[in-house]
């Protein structure tokens, strides 16, 4: 099972949405669509799944051109942000919906609803309505719809956005247990970069309505191509500023600079644009963090084991992320050292040249 | 801005509530500063949105007493005990302009146009929207309607508490830290009583200098953010708040000491006598993911999977049958390795149905 877009585009009233996308969707693992709200990883679902029109381009399932296809025939499922249950259906007739589309009726759509039904552990709820769920158990029923069709494609769309915390955290540990072996190509678009992550398999970067980017996940955030990568997988915000490489220094400003090495060392003298991660600007003096930073405190940010720390440099805004707790006064200034080896470097251009 | 004291309250939805599971809230009792900065944090569910509605009035207590200074407000209605409060949803007046929604609930008790004025534009300029105090509200994006909102909550100065029930749920995640960091930079400007409701961790730790943790109608833990982190006072804490969560592990006492997968482990101090002999009731060992290294001693672990995040590595390894989450900078062991573990025997602790029993050493200075 594969699936493969050739080219496909967007428009909406003579705008384009989606620039052609050429992408080639494999099972096996989790596809990824990573942008923020309002980058087009929706829409390129939309098209995929058949409930928009392509501009332009081809879809293929496995080999076969399915672009004319309508949803119907094109054998997938589809999860969206917010719950979509009937409400008039017992969780049962909810999840027994697509099976009893496709003629299946008796012990088997029993046993195939109980079955996906014991996966997302909601067999006790099964004579429910929507309605008396919570938020997480109706998600659950909306993903048992999704598997028990055992449809050639999944499109999870920001399914875990609304919920709690730490119901997304456990969901998202099971998910790819889920889909595991069921030989769907799987997509999931998500806005958070951790999320990504956490889920592994291969990342599509969108932006814009633009595939920047696509590989394996981790392969992405560690070697990003373009500036516009770098910072589609960053949250907070990868820090970004000029410099000007000279011989083999960097100066960031007259009181910053740091020795460059391997690439970085090699490019033509000239300015550059340099990005790091908040990661890698730490609030202490490290064996690599080591080139100081001085800068205002802005605002600060505390997550269970984590500390950040928004500051100024000039017109410049850094930030740092680092583990454990740290405390800043607001408005003062701080010590930040940067990791000189994690840095990425760009042209003109945005593309990274080291 | 006042104090806020909650005394013994009880809540049931029912009418004729018997056992403890009959109760939403059980037996809640609180003290909050004037003018500090709190949160209530916990999953849906736990009772913190029935606890800020008895605060706001909405809702009578089954059982119990709200004082605002020291003087009783239960009875009271909710426009009787003078409360500000911003809701998930931006609550604006869509055809008046932003000037005139910040204005809107100090016009409505009669302040002068001048005093007006001036509070507008303090709150204005606080939350950055100068420029759009002139422009309809309509036309606004979502969070600049959350942030009149939030304004609106904080224009007056009279108010005794300002509550925010989940204000950040409709933000784009790309938004919310600045969201998040400016709430908390307004409290430090304004210095009025805020409660801040949210599941979302990091939400409650920005903003808050105590959290009040709630699980199932009750308070497991009140404390700062860094208390939370460190020192979990029930396992549920420890769960809850960071990502992954504590590992909690099946344990037995022997001798004052436990055992875990008839490995000893080094807590944090002695054991806690329980209410009965030492090792009655469920034992378990708590450990965060970020207080274990890998080593060549240790509890001996097999690695089953390793996933790269970016920053770090979540390794994820199992000790018989027990799963044991570890954070781990850098190198990280390849699946299938084997290896051992090593707890920090500071930051390791047992838990007895679910509370803390042992006691910090360092408690003693």
């Amino acid at each position: 099972m594969t699936l493969e877009l050739r080219n496909i585009s967007k428009q909406v009233g003579g705008v384009c949405h989606i620039k052609p996308t050429t992408l080639l969707l494999k099972p096996g693992h989790f596809n990824v669509l990573l942008g923020e709200t309002g980058s087009g990883k929706t829409s390129l679902i939309k098209l995929m799944a058949g409930l928009d029109p392509v501009a332009g381009g081809k879809i293929l399932m496995d080999g076969a051109d399915i672009t004319a296809l309508s949803t119907q025939k094109r054998n997938i499922s589809l999860v969206h942000q917010f719950f979509v249950n009937y409400p008039h259906m017992t969780v049962f007739d909810n999840i027994a919906s697509p099976l009893k589309l496709a003629g299946i009726s008796g012990s088997e759509l029993q046993g195939r609803v109980e079955e996906a039904a014991d996966i997302l552990q909601i067999r006790p709820l099964l004579a429910r309505r929507p309605q008396e769920l919570s938020g997480g158990q109706q998600q659950r029923t909306a993903l048992a719809r999704a598997i028990v069709k055992q449809s050639k494609a999944v499109f999870l769309d920001e399914p875990l956005a609304n919920l709690d915390f730490k119901l997304r955290e456990e969901l998202r540990e099971q998910l790819p247990v889920l889909f595991a072996g069921r030989g769907a190509v799987v997509v999931y678009a998500t806005s958070e970069p951790e999320e990504a992550l956490l889920l592994g398999g291969e990342t599509a970067l969108i932006s814009d309505g633009r595939v920047s980017q696509f590989g394996p996940t981790s392969e992405l955030y560690h070697r990003p191509h373009d500036f516009t990568s770098a910072n589609v997988f960053s949250d907070p915000p990868i820090n970004a500023a000029q410099i000007t490489k000279n011989g083999t220094t960097a100066h960031l400003n007259p009181e910053t600079s740091w020795e460059l090495s391997g690439d970085a060392a090699a490019l033509r003298d000239g300015i550059y644009q340099v990005a790091v991660r908040p990661n890698h600007v730490a609030p202490v003096k490290t064996q690599t963090a080591c080139v100081p930073l001085t800068g205002t405190v802005l605002v600060t940010e505390l997550s269970g084991s984590d500390s950040s720390a928004h500051f100024s440099i000039g017109k410049d805004v850094w930030v740092s992320l680092a583990h454990g707790v740290h405390s800043y006064e607001i408005g003062a200034v701080h010590p930040f050292y940067l990791d000189p080896t994690k840095c990425f470097y760009f042209a003109a251009d945005g593309q990274r040249v080291a | 801005m006042a104090r806020i004291t909650l005394s013994q309250l009880r809540h049931s939805y029912l009418p004729n509530p018997k056992g403890p599971d009959d109760y939403v809230l059980k037996d809640i009792d609180l003290d909050w500063h004037d003018g500090g900065a709190y949160a209530l944090l916990g999953p849906s569910g736990c009772g913190k949105s029935t606890l800020l509605n008895i605060i706001s009035g909405l809702l009578a207590p089954s059982e119990g007493r709200i004082l605002f200074d020291g003087k009783d407000v239960t009875d009271l209605p909710p426009e009787q005990r003078n409360i500000a409060q911003v809701f998930q949803f931006p609550v604006i007046y869509d055809t008046m302009t932003v000037y005139n929604n910040l204005a809107f609930p100090l016009r409505n008790r009669g302040v002068d146009e001048a005093v007006v004025k001036d509070r507008v534009t303090k709150i204005a300029e606080m939350l950055d929207v100068t420029e759009m105090l002139q422009k309809p509200a309509a036309g606004l994006s979502p969070d600049n309607k959350q942030k009149i909102s939030m304004g609106r909550g904080l224009v007056r100065d009279d108010v005794n508490v300002v509550m925010f029930d989940e204000p950040l749920t409709v933000i784009d995640p790309h938004l919310k830290w600045t969201l998040r960091s400016k709430l908390k930079e307004l409290h430090q400007k304004v210095r009025a009583t805020m409660i801040y409701v949210t599941h979302d961790q990091t939400e409650a730790l920005t903003f808050a200098d105590q959290v009040v943790v709630m699980e199932d109608g009750q308070i497991v833990q009140i404390g700062t953010p860094v208390e939370l982190f460190e020192r979990p006072t029930h396992t549920f804490v420890g769960h809850f708040i960071g990502s992954p969560g504590m590992n909690i592990l099946p344990c037995n006492v022997q001798n004052g000491q436990a055992l875990f997968e008839g490995h000893t482990v080094v807590l944090e101090g002695p054991i806690e006598a329980g209410t009965v002999d030492q090792g009655a009731g469920l034992t378990q060992i708590g450990i965060r993911p970020e207080f274990i290294t890998f080593g060549a001693t240790g509890v001996p672990a097999t690695v089953r999977k390793v996933a790269d995040i970016g920053r770090h590595s979540v390794v994820d390894t199992v000790v018989g049958e027990t799963l044991i989450k570890v954070i781990v900078e850098g190198a990280a062991p390849v699946q299938g390795a084997a290896t051992h573990l090593r707890f920090d025997p500071s930051k390791t602790r047992l838990y007895r149905d679910g509370w803390i029993a042992t006691q910090a050493l360092e408690a003693a200075e």
